[in-house]
């Protein structure tokens, strides 16, 4: 079954188009990556899946529901949650209680049930409570609950954002570059771990990412973007042998001056052949 | 005094005396300025008269004094690890070089009339100086100033567990002799007026009462130190704790209810208002403090809620409904609700800075719509409305009448308000303001409806301060447009910060110190703003989390510690690598 489908997505800043009729569809249950040399319009794409932006042409179709105008928190309900390039946890915030945010989709509090705080209100906090718990566990934060976000180490805090995503229950999980900045074995733990949450809770998976290693490991699909264009499209051992993403990563000489930088992602493309 | 400095610098090793004389001399000349700055702005000369302990120190010069020790104490601080005696005589150095200032001031001041231009340069500020030596008597200042330097130097040297009962006893004879009067008056007219007029005069500590307090507050600060009954406390089972803990409690809830009947309807008062902007802090710890939105203008639901009330139950013009204080109470709290969620609507997309100067002018469009022409024939425009009745209705002579009454209603209003706003942080909408607080974006990835949270913070602060608003009308009796001041706005800003973002006991504490301490000391409302702003600055500056943080924005600034104790967490083992690179 088709989860996500995008259709002619275009969106521009000015002059600048940054995704261009994009065509894009990910099947439920599939782990996904979405590749291109900076400046592609990876990004943007995520935001315009997530919300943050709202595309100037085109649709975005999610479960059958149309949601490329609704607002961030309303395409979260319908069960999209994303991580971010930059880390973005709620800093001053416990570990612990950036999970609970995370849940409140699935939290059914008022203020005036909070005040009181009826037996339900109770049995729910409780739960969530323990729910959180066993996320942290999950992700291998478990006796961490309780530090600030911001004190947490790097990998740690990529983790614990990756918990803060997945307490919403989503059916799409959006990760922006996951692997960025880790050293080569957390980001082996971080592509096993991927897998095991498409294997153990069934959620879809797509990725940005710039990891060659990780890409080609881990997706059944990857997506080329270039200029905001799709320029290619299959899988991984497709992507590596088509002439226009070699182009797009080499440039159209293979000129002296994009060597070096095509070297190592070039050398990326490499490994799994 | 030149020798004293050069004995002080000259003794340490080159390389590190060159710094050390610069934080001495530092010290010297920031306190020499701050004694000029004293003596000049008329603390020193206008508070000569009023003792601290009768016949032995003035306010006036405990000032001074006080300011000297400081100054010798900072510059002792850095070099007491490599002596004593060296902290000693930097600690003097440093006091001279204070004290200087004012003997060029006495100087200065014998040539040229400073008093075309500084009023309190007066002879009598001269007298002060000298010891009444005039000229002669200009080294009077270098002496003081060496001694009292060089006595915080010996403080400094002294072990902590001598030390700090010194200092609380000092800081006793401050207190004490400040409270002294308004200790005395509400106690003469009990069987402990006795006790009364041997331990306090009108103004300041008698002798024997200086020497009891100081003796008293060493011993006690001294036995705390050496049983540390909080520790010990802190180790009980939980059981034995609540036995400790629960009378305490009770004492205190007990002490807390009997305050205005044991100390008099003025402090009442002073109470009152302290348990009002106890609400209005509490108001704003939930759109600042726990959502993070700068409000400015928060004395527009203060107005509201007063005017509300005063609508509803006034017996004079522009009454309209007659109705008693509690009944028009829940309108007052509904009103300032609804107009917390109006005036949320436009600005909801405004952040930070912009959101501050657009909040700043819906407390200045409240103030000019209440005393307007627009709305003369309903809010009687800078007329206000009068005759609102109290709460409770008792005759003159009744226990409850005046502020007393206020005073329990508005601790119990205040102990309510605080508990709703403890229930509500640690709830669902409590962690989706903290949520906005942190990033705004990501907590509506998340799902958080921003307009609806947003909306909710504005509601219920409003609601707060409208239910202060509510008792303060009923307080004074009357409102008018000269109630509603930005000042307000900015003091309730300031307990919120001062006493520590986001926590309840801080917004206690920051109104006791921020709004009970002025009241009390009446006397002093000449330099009210100037300590206000000393106060602001040296808590920004010294305890930037507030005096009474929550636990996280504590553990948030005091890193440092912390940091050191952690373990690392960031090791991975050889086998967590061999079982991550097999597939």
């Amino acid at each position: 079954m088709i989860l996500l489908k995008a259709e002619q997505l275009t969106k521009r800043f000015g002059g600048l188009t940054a995704v261009n009729k994009l065509d894009f569809e990910l099947e439920e249950g599939s782990i996904a990556s979405v590749i291109g040399p900076n400046g592609a319009g990876k990004t943007t794409f995520f935001n315009c899946l997530a919300g943050f932006f709202h595309a100037d042409e085109g649709t975005i179709t999610f479960d059958g529901l149309q949601i490329h105008r609704q607002r961030p928190d309303e395409v979260a309900r319908h069960g999209i949650s994303r991580t971010y390039q930059n880390i973005r946890l709620f800093a001053s915030m416990t570990a612990l209680e950036n999970i609970l945010v995370g849940q409140h989709n699935h939290l059914r509090a008022t203020w005036l049930g909070a005040i009181i705080r009826t037996p339900s209100q109770r049995r729910e906090e409780k739960a969530a409570h323990e729910e959180a718990q066993r996320l942290l566990e999950f992700v291998g934060l478990k006796g961490r609950g309780d530090s600030l976000a911001v004190k947490l180490p790097y990998g740690d805090q990529r983790r614990l954002e990756i918990a803060r995503a997945l307490a919403s229950k989503p059916r799409l999980l959006l990760l922006d570059e996951p692997t960025a900045g880790m050293n080569p074995s957390e980001t082996l733990r971080m592509t096993d771990f991927f897998r095991k949450l498409r294997g153990d809770l069934g959620i879809t998976i797509l990725l940005i990412e710039h990891e060659m290693r990780v890409v080609m490991g881990i997706s059944e699909k990857i997506t080329v973007l270039d200029y905001g264009q799709k320029i290619a499209e299959g899988t991984p051992r497709e992507i590596q042998q088509d002439p226009r993403v070699i182009e797009a990563y080499l440039g159209r000489d293979g000129s002296a001056e994009a060597a070096p930088s095509a070297a190592s992602e070039g050398g990326g493309l490499a490994v799994g052949t | 005094m030149s020798t004293t400095a050069q004995a002080a610098t000259g003794r340490g090793p080159m390389t590190a005396g060159s710094w050390r004389a610069r934080t001495l001399l530092r010290a010297g000349v920031l306190g020499g300025a701050v004694a000029v700055y004293l003596c000049l702005v008329g603390i020193v000369p206008v508070f000569a008269d009023r003792p601290l302990v009768v016949g032995v120190v003035e306010l006036g010069q405990a000032a001074l004094l006080i300011a000297f020790g400081v100054v010798g104490y900072a510059a002792a601080r850095d070099l007491v690890a490599t002596g004593r005696l060296r902290a000693i005589v930097a600690g003097a150095a440093a006091g001279a070089i204070g004290g200087a200032y004012l003997t060029a001031l006495v100087l200065a001041g014998s040539v040229i009339d400073l008093r075309a231009v500084f009023l309190n340069a007066s002879p009598e500020l001269y007298d002060l100086l000298s010891a009444g030596m005039g000229t002669d008597g200009a080294w009077f200042p270098i002496l003081v100033g060496a001694i009292t330097g060089g006595l915080a130097g010996v403080l400094i040297g002294m072990p902590i567990a001598l030390r700090s009962p010194l200092l609380w006893g000092l800081g006793s004879l401050v207190f004490f002799g400040l409270f002294a009067g308004l200790l005395r008056t509400p106690m003469l007219v009990t069987p402990l007026a006795g006790l009364a007029r041997f331990l306090f005069a009108a103004d300041g500590l008698t002798v024997p009462g200086a020497s009891i307090v100081a003796i008293g507050s060493v011993a006690v600060a001294g036995a705390v130190r050496m049983t540390r009954p909080r520790q010990r406390v802190d180790a009980l089972p939980n059981a034995q704790r609540r036995l400790v803990v629960g009378p305490l409690a009770i004492l205190l809830v007990v002490g807390v209810l009997a305050f205005p009947l044991m100390l008099g309807p003025f402090f009442a008062q002073v109470i009152a208002f302290v348990a009002l902007f106890i609400l209005l802090g509490l108001g704003l710890n939930i759109t600042l403090g726990l959502a993070g939105l700068l409000d400015l203008g928060f004395v527009a639901f203060y107005a509201v809620g007063a005017y509300t009330v005063a609508l509803l139950t006034s017996t004079a013009e522009y009454g309209i409904a007659g109705m008693s204080f509690w009944q028009a109470v829940p309108f007052a709290v509904i009103v300032a609700m609804l107009f917390g969620a109006f005036l949320g609507l436009p600005i909801l997309g405004i952040r930070g800075d912009y959101l501050a100067i657009a909040t700043l002018g819906f407390g200045e469009i409240i103030r000019i719509l209440a005393g307007s022409d627009l709305l003369i024939d309903f809010l009687g425009g800078p007329r206000g409305i009068l005759n609102v009745p109290k709460p409770i209705e008792v005759p003159p002579t009744h226990w409850l009448a005046g502020p007393v009454q206020i005073y329990y209603i508005a601790l119990a209003f205040a102990a309510v308000v605080a508990f709703v706003a403890w229930r509500l942080r640690g709830s669902r909408l409590g962690r989706s303001w903290m949520a906005i607080r942190e990033d705004e974006d990501v907590a509506q990835a998340i799902g958080v409806n921003l307009v609806q949270t947003k909306l909710l913070a504005y509601m219920l602060g409003g609601g707060f301060a409208g239910l202060a608003g509510a008792i303060s009308v009923a307080l004074i009796g009357s409102v008018f447009p000269t109630s509603i001041q930005l000042q307000l706005s900015i003091n309730v800003v300031a307990i919120v910060i001062v006493g520590g973002m986001g926590s309840i006991p801080g917004v206690v504490v920051g109104a006791l110190v921020l709004i009970g301490l002025p009241e009390l000391f009446r006397e002093f409302s000449d330099y009210r703003l100037l300590f206000y702003g000393i106060a602001l600055m040296g808590v920004m500056v010294y305890r930037p989390e507030g005096l009474l943080p929550s636990k996280i924005a504590r553990r948030e600034l005091h890193t440092a510690e912390e940091l050191v104790a952690m373990p690392d967490a960031d090791l991975i083992t050889d086998e967590e690598i061999k079982e991550a690179s097999t597939p």
